[in-house]
């Protein structure tokens, strides 16, 4: 946005600076989608969203469940007696039943191998509030975290916006399936240090957003043990750990902190709804800390994002019906694995391969042998191309600070399965054009990807159950931008 | 020693002041009817609880509105995954609408210039983030709403500089009083970049008269400044004179303003009762300004669900008009019968029509014109008369003697417990009071007695009396009071 002078001088830095993120060039993704939005029947030539990490796999179940519970909602005639009491339920500290309801299913997401207090349970507005109070209540302006890489495009926004707190990343490299190692942490904290940057904290996205995997124990374990050490805080995005749909299991930095020697004080969970359930509308950010002081500060903030007292009362009941709820995990996972299945299968037949992923709502793309150069601006053409000529909306991996070129994050949850197989057949004619238009380079590129193979990289599923079941009806893909989407 | 925020470790949040004694006593022990009559009531809530049985019958009525219902439960998946930051269009339709009946119509409302907000502490959180830098300042008439200390300066690091207004012309911002303060805040060394009004007023329940309108529309234009109109109890004027807004004053042909500097920030919670939905609004008449709030919006968009619910609700004209109508009417009652009673033993109110809630001038029953006197009398009355009011310095009032005293939070049965307590601790107390003017001492006893029971009728709401719930509940928890 052009701001006249005038305006520079009417209004605040925090207005007329950059530090929201929606002036990057990787929203021309977006606008090619929103001006071009594919429709299976009315626009079969459109772009195909697959930048939106959306999770709408279950809502059948959802909805059967809505329609034999009609006291979940304060607007049926069931339900009608409490809505004067909910209407002006304003409390910070959140409805009770809400707070236990919430607090029960993180467990149960976590394999019930940690019990969560409902008395820590802090509202937020959605994960992208939540990852705001957090920092607002860590760090002062100026100071930085330490954020592996590929990390989540909206951290830009969500920590550093109206915080004035920076971002160190920490990169991590595809030779090592971008594990992150406690040496790689040093050498960031002491970079940083040698700077006079001020690190206050550590910030982990488990299972990770962009690259659909999940952090071990051993991992876990290093990243308490290094934050004890330097007495920084520990802050774990794990919004996604209902979308784990095969082997590994999810670990819960809360489970790993149990039978180690650690500063409570310093670790904090960010939770939310959005991702696991489906329900980005909904508003429902969980900021969950293990620092009494922390959680009665975010518990003061959260008076500026609390979670419609209406979403509380239905979600309390929702989440707290067990057997709905192991219903829903277990059906949320298998439609995960097999529509995760059905796309990485289809481009290893072209040799496309993806990081070994077992989680999240897309996989980590591996397009470097496409690129005509190892450099970001290779990748910004190919990108290019990917919107333009075979009009899918993807990810580059440079909107999420990934330090090697090539890489793109795919989504496959957002759409039905029809999509799918158009997406997939666009991938494999612009992938075999590809081939076809480059045979002086067919054996160096063949070559090239046999390298790749071996490296590690192989493609591969781990689950070990298909499922027939067909998964949903069509739906009208509405045309939305993350230049408005509240988190991507 | 694990180091946190500044921010987090000062006490911006304003909740270690000492006027949450009052809310620690209601929580310990609560008026119920019958099961604790003895309690505390709480005086101290403006919520607005009268109309809830409009309500009720219209969503009887409209199945649809919810996503619960089998007639509305198709709609559930796409707006459960609606988390788009401009919001509903029909949402802001029906809101744009609302804000528009709520004014006579007199004025249209954009639905692209609608920008959601955690409730109207996140709109103003949001406007001060939008418009100042940390160590600028925002001037506000006082007395005014607590919670500003928390929502303007929290974690923006905005100043406030308060604008002194006095009982002795009735509380009104003076041409001269904006200046002085503006003056001062220079002094301070502090940048003035807007200034704060609450129209209706918190906690004075009147409005700002056309003329007021305009002398600080033309003040902030002389001073290049911006103008941030809390309209957050607009459908609460119960009567006359009629309620005016900037939305109004802006358009008039007398009025040269530059329009980029009028924002205008308000909320369900108090119009309809519906603190507990966040449903906070900041509308600007600055483009730029719209486009920030609008991303900042992220971090409190209202939940789609109960957009879907009020986008129903307030396209329902009918409904609105008739909501509207009823309100006003009910609150006027209340806000009669209370005066009323209050007046029949001397107390008086500046008179208000607006709100939920009266500015009540206990001045006469100070020891001394002094604050240490208000907090004297205000522990007495939370500890002995058992009311939770809000004392008039937690509203940085500068004169001692004022509390506000809310009215809208309870049932009728309630509010004859609480005014019988305060007329019979008025009584005990008379020999400290200037003589009535109405009756003589002696006789007052027995006629209140009787003439509330017969006045009763006139000022009671029909319906049946619920029990105020029991719910404990202290400001310290609640979002905005």
């Amino acid at each position: 946005m052009e701001f006249s002078t005038k305006n520079r001088q009417l209004l605040s830095r925090i207005a007329t600076n950059d530090r929201h993120g929606e002036n990057s060039p990787y929203f021309d993704g977006w606008k090619a989608y929103d001006s071009n939005p594919f429709h299976l029947i009315h626009n079969p030539d459109g772009v195909i969203q697959m930048g939106l990490a959306e999770n709408p796999l279950c809502f059948d179940l959802i909805e059967k469940w809505i329609r034999e519970n009609p006291d979940a909602s304060i607007c049926t005639a069931e339900g009608l007696d409490k809505f004067k009491d909910i209407a002006i339920y304003q409390d910070y500290h959140g409805l009770r039943e809400f707070r236990e309801a919430v607090a029960k299913f993180m467990g149960r997401v976590g394999g019930n191998r940690v019990t969560f207090d409902p008395n820590r349970i802090v509202m937020s507005g959605g994960a992208t509030g939540a990852n705001e109070t957090v920092i607002f209540c860590l760090a002062d302006p100026g100071d930085a975290f330490l954020v592996p890489s590929p990390y989540y495009a909206g951290f830009a926004r969500d920590l550093r916006w109206r915080t004035g707190v920076e971002i160190v990343p920490v990169h991590c490299k595809s030779s090592n399936n971008f594990r992150i190692t406690r040496a790689a942490l040093e050498e960031a904290y002491e970079k940083a240090e040698r700077s006079n940057i001020n690190i206050k904290g550590v910030i982990i996205t488990n299972p990770s957003n962009p690259l659909g995997t999940v952090l071990d124990k051993e991992t876990l374990r290093s990243l308490v043990s290094f934050v004890t050490d330097k007495n920084i805080h520990l802050v774990s995005d794990e919004i996604y750990a209902a979308t784990v749909f095969s082997s590994p299991r999810f670990i819960s930095v809360a489970e790993v902190m149990q039978d180690m020697d650690c500063n409570r004080d310093l670790i904090h969970i960010v939770y939310s709804l959005s991702k696991d359930m489906g329900f980005p509308g909904f508003r429902v950010g969980i900021v969950y800390s293990f620092n009494d002081d922390v959680t009665n500060c975010a518990r003061k903030m959260s008076s500026f994002g609390l979670v419609s007292s209406q979403t509380q009362f239905l979600l309390a009941s929702m989440l707290s019906d067990d057997e709905f709820v192991g219903n829903f995990l277990r059906e949320s996972s298998k439609r995960l694995a097999k529509r995760h299945h059905v796309f990485t299968k289809g481009l290893e037949e072209v040799g496309i391969s993806t990081i070994k992923s077992n989680a999240g709502l897309f996989f980590w793309m591996d397009m470097r042998p496409l690129l005509k150069e190892q450099t970001t601006k290779a990748e910004t053409e190919l990108w290019r191309v990917i919107i333009n000529e075979v009009k899918l909306n993807v990810s580059p991996g440079s909107s999420f600070q990934c330090s090697e070129p090539g890489w793109f994050r795919v989504c496959f949850a957002n759409m039905d399965d029809k999509t799918v197989e158009v997406a997939l057949d666009r991938i494999r004619e612009f992938v075999l054009q590809g081939k076809e238009e480059n045979n002086h380079e067919a054996d160096k590129s063949q070559a090239r990807a046999q390298r790749w193979r071996k490296q590690n990289l192989r493609l591969s599923f781990s689950s070990s159950r298909l499922y027939d079941e067909s998964l949903m009806s069509p739906h009208l893909i509405s045309p939305h931008s993350p230049l408005v989407r509240a988190r991507t | 020693m694990v180091a946190m925020s500044k921010i987090a470790t000062g006490n911006g949040h304003g909740e270690n002041s000492p006027y949450f004694d009052g809310w620690k006593a209601y929580e310990t022990n609560p008026f119920h009817p019958t099961e604790r009559p003895e309690g505390v009531i709480q005086m101290g809530l403006a919520e607005n609880q009268l109309c809830f049985n409009l309500i009720k019958n219209w969503l009887i009525k409209h199945p649809e509105a919810s996503l619960c219902t089998p007639q509305g439960v198709d709609k559930f998946k796409e707006t459960a995954l609606f988390q788009d930051y401009h919001g509903m269009p029909e949402f802001r339709q029906a809101v744009a609408k609302f804000m528009g009946k709520v004014r006579g119509d007199r004025v249209k409302f954009d639905p692209d210039r609608i920008v959601m907000s955690g409730g109207a502490t996140g709109a103003h959180e949001m406007v001060a983030f939008c418009l100042a830098d940390p160590g600028e300042a925002f001037l506000v008439p006082t007395p005014y709403y607590p919670g500003f200390d928390r929502d303007l300066k929290w974690r923006t690091g905005v100043e406030l500089v308060p604008v002194d207004c006095e009982s002795c012309n009735n509380f009104k911002i003076t041409r001269n009083a904006l200046e002085a303060a503006y003056v001062k805040a220079q002094e301070a060394n502090l940048r003035v970049k807007g200034l704060l009004i609450t129209n209706p007023s918190n906690p004075l329940g009147t409005i700002l008269d056309r003329d007021t309108l305009k002398s600080m529309v033309r003040f902030i234009n002389d001073k290049n400044i911006h103008l941030i109109g809390d309209e957050i109890y607009a459908a609460t004027v119960f009567m006359e004179p009629e309620f005016v807004s900037i939305s109004e004053i802006i358009e008039e042909e007398d009025v040269e303003c530059n329009r980029d500097l009028i924002h205008i920030v308000y909320s369900l919670s108090k119009d309809m009762g519906f603190p507990g939905f966040r449903v906070g609004i900041v509308y600007s008449y600055n483009d730029s300004v719209v486009s920030c709030a609008r991303k900042m919006s992220s971090f409190g968009l209202v939940s789609s669900q109960t957009q879907h619910l009020i986008a129903s609700m307030l396209s329902d004209d009918e409904f609105v008009d008739n909501f509207i109508t009823e309100s006003k009417e009910l609150l006027f009652k209340r806000h009669k019968y209370f005066t009323w009673s209050l007046s029949q033993v001397g107390i008086g109110c500046l008179k208000g029509n607006s709100g939920l809630f009266i500015w009540m001038d206990l001045r006469k029953l100070l020891k001394e014109k002094t604050f240490a006197a208000e907090m004297e009398l205000w522990r007495v009355i939370i500890n002995e008369v058992k009311l939770n009011v809000s004392p008039g310095s937690s509203f940085h009032c500068e004169e001692p003697g004022w509390f506000r005293v809310c009215f809208a939070n309870m049932d009728d049965h309630t509010m004859k417990v609480a005014l019988l307590r305060i007329r019979t601790f008025v009584l005990k107390n008379n020999e400290a009071m200037v003589p009535l003017k109405l009756c003589r001492p002696s006789s007052l006893k027995i006629s209140l007695s009787r003439s509330l029971s017969r006045r009763m009728d006139d000022f009671m709401s029909p319906g049946i009396m619920s029990p105020h719930s029991p719910l404990p509940q202290s400001p310290l928890v609640r979002a905005r009071t």
